[in-house]
């Protein structure tokens, strides 16, 4: 069997980035109408950010026209004394008598410098009530409770609309992680097993959880930071080359430095963080080794050449993980620096072209507000993008397994076999196989026949292809040349499934999943009663055993580490007889069981499944001497058959095989 | 949490206090800066001011920013050092706290979790540090500097933005209690969600066998169902922290002005200016103040993850091993001996015993067999001479000394142990064979070849590419596992020992290259002991001694004759493989 072990690629960043997010964008398709409204949302929030400044700008003013005295007005309020001479006059509705205007001038008369604005807040207490009802400086109350409205409504609006669209965004990314986990979970079933003896589970497992994490995650805030960045930056661009050309220039020029160091700077970032994966990967690898063969690590001595291993990664992951952090934290700062040289680069050119008489001060102090809207998202934007690239990323490694070609389709196939009808004759018809990748076929042309509620033993070394008769026979595998036959029908012109349900099948790997006993022995045979479950587990000899367990057969497996290697193998066979099927295949089932155990459980079996053809695998040669058939196989071919008498008797290899267990 | 940090020595303790007055300079630049810019600001709007002394500030202020940048970049450096010095170290304390683990705490805590405590939560924290210790020394400072420039000017003020202040911490408390939880729960159902997933890929054929694709995704949909609600709950309770800090804060600016405007429209002519110059001030640095509030909180938010990954990593780091180094001043009495007076024994929290009372000896040369049911205990009992585990009760003598009075590596040293799953690491043929350390040999490669060729493994590992260099993968999943067994044996016949432990290594071998195995091995170590666990009476019946195990007893000892006539037990074991007639001819 290829057994593939190439150091794993590195995949974190995406092969092909426009592909992926096309293929992203695809995907996302029956969400459109969400995000198209939370696209909306946050670009319309970014243009609210544009015109919040404007308003507050306004407000200062109003207040500001509270701190000046009506100058005008102390004007009029002087010439009209002086023309009048000292008549009674009315001013905004103010009367101005003689004696409040005599006092006015002498108080006026104190200050030397007409300009000086100091000297006349000091005298301004001593001005007569009425003088000073008509000239104290006075703010638009109504004005400022107008703009205040118009803030306040603006800031809430905006508020609402930056939560509907995280919730927005959130609801699709979540809807849309559920869904890739989903088609994930939904495709391992879908692939022919070749796959997984080719790829990791561990790398699978890893798309179904950090992959789809990381593309919930980045795009979840990714997507929308960008669009209100983007808004933002191309609303202040518009308001600038809309104010003045020049000074756009100017701050798109001073930011553009900016601009490409941050490039430089993602792209190094980058390099770092999918090292930093890798590394992170290598040094898993080494501790998982570790971890999981401890006993051997520790009567070898071994911890002096782990150790000097895991520093090794553990040194390298240090200087990876120190170097992307410091760059990818570079960042903010640096934008910071940028924003402030901006604005004083605005400042300058602006005063420069003020004295000119280009443009007037108004422009600068808008610029002022725009180099910082102008500033602000292009980090949002980096850091966006950073993410954006994660995404493609991760989305590539799910995309790439959610397209991975699938068993073939079987949807031709009308022929079925009813498991109840079944006589049990089964014919190999000079099969041939070989694994992809292998030169060499595994199985060459296999012929034999297993009539009707026989018992077939399949012997041999190591390596002779005997599980891989097994896989062919449950179609886990299409053969390469050569037929199967079940009741003269060929495996080909069945479903899987169909095949599946004509077999029990019980592995040497024991299979055992989180859950109670009943759960492990029932599986997804629901419809089966408890009490066949018991009979079952009586036969087989687990009653016992699990009488003695907490909850007897409502224990949970999970945490019993009082479970033996054989015990478990007893529970596989259990669930294995709860199936009633017509074939049955035992490889290797009972290797952990001691041999006076696997008799009773061998005539269990052979009691409930007397009229039942059966296939078993085994190295103790002990299991299968009864057989009514022993094909011995060498190197993928059939080399001897018959009963155990009829081979030893023949002295061939099976008899060497068999009698070398006397030998010393 | 604290606890996890006294990984750092004083030189880090050093590079905290630096960088910590780095930041102190940089939020005080930072906070210089808007006096360099309302300055420009005045200088523009006002007529006729000189271009040189704008170009003046614009440089002043200019240099602020670089020096911030400077002194920001320098913090970023000494931070990212910093944190990963911390799981560089961390990681290192927990894998060599692992290693000095005997089976019982390894059983505890389970491999998987492990590995993950060794990684995954040693970057939590790492990543915590990177983030939070930045925040975490500017975000107050910037706050009590802010606040200690605004704290003599109006009392309206000052309750305003108190008052937004504890809006905010409020807010983000009902969050923290509602959301922390579920962060919990988060990461229980990611670990559900691998374990179902891994469930259907490890057991991809009997899935398939069973027709049971659909009971598989049934299972995988329930808990993805859970996860993505949980996650959807957080994730929109988290939404609104955002909008709401906003809110906050733009209102808290409308409020100062607001409250400024009536103020300076009750003020005296002389005070109104000096108001008005004080609540622009005064809104800034509000602003700076609930910003970094937000930030604590942000740290706050995030800590609980980074404290639960720290309590499990102190779960590891605390744990004493139960197995400690004897103190190895003890002489030898004898050589190759392995005996075992009275040994009993019981997990730490198990009621009942899984060996009680074994006495045997085996003495240089000597084959010892053990043989018995399934969960008969005859691991276990093997386990017991390189002390995975400690006897409960009685002694186990390794060349005439308790095994509890050697130093492990010393005891290790004897033996040559091959354990029932073959254990391969990545690497080549040689550098498995020749993995660990041992006082005894340099295994040259002439060793390497003759263990190989004598645990019967020279023909394939000749047919391999680079034959002995040839590359081994992770777990060895390119050699068969027949293969593994054969290599697994050599690597402890490569080393010499005193003392052989074969924990049924040979299940995976057919009859033939079994047999061949053994008497090559008896062959090729005249003088060394053998303990062997098997299931195949073949692979036994011609040892010194047979002991027969049942339930944790035992119940028979002596040679396969002698058994065969007076042990019930063995006679049943031996008739279940061989007939009566092959059991005599033998």
């Amino acid at each position: 069997m290829p057994r593939p072990g190439g150091p794993r690629g590195n995949m974190e960043k995406a092969k092909n980035f426009k592909f992926a997010i096309t293929r992203l964008i695809k995907e996302l398709n029956k969400f459109r109408v969400l995000i198209i409204i939370s696209l909306l949302l946050a670009a319309l929030g970014s243009v609210l950010s544009i015109f919040a400044p404007n308003r507050l700008s306004e407000l200062t003013d109003e207040i500001s026209k509270g701190l000046v005295p009506k100058y005008d007005k102390l004007g009029e309020i002087t010439e009209k004394i002086q023309s009048n001479n000292f008549q009674e006059f009315t001013i905004d509705d103010e009367l101005i008598t003689k004696d409040d205007q005599l006092i006015f001038i002498n108080s006026l008369q104190k200050i030397n410098d007409k300009n000086d604005s100091k000297a006349l807040y000091s005298e301004f207490d001593s001005f007569p009530e009425s003088i000073k009802n008509v000239i104290k400086p006075s703010m638009d109350i109504s004005a400022i409770k107008n703009i205040a409205i118009f803030l306040a409504v603006l800031y809430i609006l905006s508020a609402l609309f930056t939560y509907i669209e995280s919730v927005a965004m959130t609801t699709v990314s979540n809807k849309f992680a559920f869904k890739l986990r989903d088609k994930i979970s939904k495709k391992i079933n879908k692939l022919p097993l070749k796959y997984f003896d080719h790829n990791q589970n561990g790398d699978i497992l890893s798309r179904v959880t950090n992959d789809v994490d990381t593309i919930a995650q980045t795009m979840n805030t990714s997507l929308a930071t960008l669009v209100s960045s983007i808004t933002l930056f191309v609303g202040a661009i518009v308001m600038m080359f809309y104010t003045n050309w020049i000074m756009a220039i100017t701050a798109i020029v001073s930011s553009f430095i900016g601009f490409i160091f941050m490039f430089i700077i993602l792209g190094k970032s980058q390099k770092y963080f999918v090292m930093r994966q890798k590394e992170l990967g290598n040094l898993n690898g080494h501790i998982e080794e570790v971890y999981s063969g401890l006993n051997v690590v520790k009567v070898y001595n071994g911890s002096r050449e782990v150790n000097e291993v895991f520093d090794l990664y553990n040194q390298k992951l240090y200087e990876a993980n120190r170097k992307s952090q410091f760059l990818s934290g570079l960042m903010p700062p640096m934008m910071g620096f940028i924003g402030n040289f901006g604005y004083v680069a605005v400042c300058i050119v602006g005063a420069l072209l003020t004295m000119n008489g280009t443009i007037s001060f108004g422009v600068i102090v808008a610029f002022m507000t725009y180099v910082r809207l102008f500033t602000q998202p292009l980090s949002q934007i980096g850091q966006a993008m950073n993410a954006l690239q994660s995404t493609a990323a991760a989305a590539e490694r799910v995309f790439e397994f959610i397209d991975e070609e699938e068993m073939s389709d079987e949807k031709e196939i009308t022929k079925k076999l009813d498991k109840n009808k079944v006589e049990g004759r089964i014919e190999f018809r000079n099969v041939t196989f070989k694994y992809d990748g292998n030169n060499k076929p595994t199985i060459t042309n296999f012929n034999a026949i297993a009539k009707p509620g026989q018992k077939i033993a399949i012997v041999g070394p190591t390596g002779a292809g005997k599980t891989t008769m097994v896989n062919l026979l449950m179609k886990f595998y299409d053969i390469t040349d050569g037929d199967i036959l079940i009741d003269g029908v060929s495996i080909k012109e069945l479903t899987r499934e169909n095949v599946h349900s004509l077999f029990t099948m019980v592995l040497q790997d024991t299979w055992l999943f989180n859950g109670t006993v009943k759960d492990n022995i029932i599986y997804n045979m629901e419809d089966s009663s408890d009490e066949k479950m018991k009979d079952i587990c009586k036969i087989v000899g687990l009653d016992h055993f699990i009488k003695t367990l907490p909850n007897s057969y409502n224990s949970n497996l999970s945490n019993s580490d009082g479970v033996s290697a054989g015990q478990k193998q007893l529970l596989t066979i259990a669930r294995g007889m709860m199936e009633d099927a017509p074939f049955i295949i035992l490889d290797e089932a009972t290797s952990n069981v001691d041999t006076r155990t696997e008799e009773l459980v061998q005539k269990a079996m052979d009691r409930l499944t007397h009229d039942r053809t059966s296939f078993i695998i085994a190295h103790r040669l002990s299991t299968i001497k009864n057989a009514d058939l022993i094909l011995v196989m060498q190197d993928g071919n059939i080399v001897e058959q018959g009963t155990h008498n009829d081979l030893i008797n023949k002295k061939g290899f099976y008899a060497e095989l068999y009698n070398s267990q006397f030998e010393l | 949490m604290i606890k996890v940090m006294r990984v750092f020595k004083k030189q880090e303790i050093l590079i905290i206090l630096l960088s910590f007055l780095l930041v102190f300079s940089q939020v005080w630049l930072e906070l210089k800066m808007p006096d360099f810019m309302s300055k420009i600001t005045v200088l523009v709007q006002t007529e006729g001011s000189e271009m040189s002394e704008i170009l003046k500030n614009g440089l002043y202020m200019l240099i602020c920013a670089l020096l911030s940048l400077v002194s920001a970049v320098i913090v970023g450096y000494l931070i990212s050092k910093l944190s990963a010095t911390f799981s560089l170290r961390t990681r290192k304390r927990l894998f060599e706290k692992t290693l000095s683990f005997s089976m019982n705490e390894v059983k505890d805590f389970k491999a998987s979790s492990l590995i993950t405590r060794t990684t995954n939560d040693v970057t939590q924290i790492e990543m915590f540090l990177g983030m939070g210790l930045q925040l975490l020394m500017r975000a107050p400072l910037t706050a009590i500097w802010a606040i200690t420039k605004i704290l003599d000017k109006s009392w309206q003020w000052s309750m305003a933005t108190a008052i937004a202040v504890v809006v905010l911490l409020a807010v983000v408390g009902i969050l923290v209690m509602i959301v922390v939880p579920r962060f919990k729960k988060v990461q229980k159902l990611t670990d559900d969600l691998n374990e179902v997933t891994r469930e259907n890929l490890t057991g991809i054929r009997v899935v398939r066998a069973f027709n049971a694709e659909k009971y598989q995704e049934n299972k995988f949909d329930n808990v993805n169902n859970n996860l993505t609600k949980t996650q959807l709950f957080n994730q929109k309770a988290f939404a609104i922290m955002s909008p709401i800090m906003y809110l906050v804060m733009y209102f808290l600016a409308l409020i100062i002005y607001l409250i400024g405007a009536s103020l300076i429209q009750n003020a005296g002519m002389n005070d109104k200016l000096i108001i008005f110059g004080d609540m622009i001030v005064f809104s800034s640095y509000a602003m700076q103040i609930i910003i970094s509030f937000l930030l604590l909180a942000m740290i706050f938010m995030i800590l609980p993850r980074a404290s639960v990954s720290a309590n499990r990593i102190n779960e590891v780091l605390n744990t004493e091993t139960t197995i400690k180094d004897g103190k190895g001043n003890k002489k030898e009495k004898e050589e190759g001996t392995v005996e075992f007076k009275n040994v009993s024994f019981k997990y730490p929290d198990a009621e009942e015993y899984l060996l009680k009372d074994i006495n045997f000896k085996a003495n240089k040369g000597e084959t010892i067999a053990f043989i018995g049911s399934t969960g008969s205990g005859k691991s276990t009992l093997i386990n017991l001479i390189p002390r995975f585990y400690d006897v409960t009760d009685g002694e186990v003598m390794v060349d005439g000394i308790n095994v509890k009075d050697y130093k492990l590596n010393s005891l290790h040293n004897k033996i040559g142990y091959v354990p029932q799953k073959a254990v391969m690491f990545n690497g080549t043929v040689s550098t498995n064979i020749t993995y660990g350390d041992t006082d005894k040999v340099e295994i040259t490669e002439q060793k390497i070849k003759e263990a190989i060729e004598v645990a019967q493994a020279k023909d394939f590992v000749e047919k391999m590419d680079n034959t002995y260099d040839a590359h081994i993968a992770q777990g060895g999943t390119n050699v068969s596992g027949g293969q593994k067994q054969r290599l697994s044996i050599a690597r402890a016949i490569a080393r010499n020992p005193e003392i052989y432990i074969f924990d049924d290594s040979f299940s995976a071998l057919d009859y033939k290259t079994d047999s061949l195995l053994r008497s090559e091995l008896k062959k090729y170590t005249k003088d060394a002991t053998s303990i062997i666990v098997a299931q195949r009476i073949g692979t036994i019946m011609h040892a010194d001694k047979i002991i027969v195990l049942d339930e944790g007893k035992c119940v028979g000892m002596g040679t396969h004759k002698e058994l065969l006539k007076n042990c019930e037990v063995y006679k049943q074991i031996a008739l279940s493989q061989l007939t009566k007639e092959e059991l005599e001819n033998a």
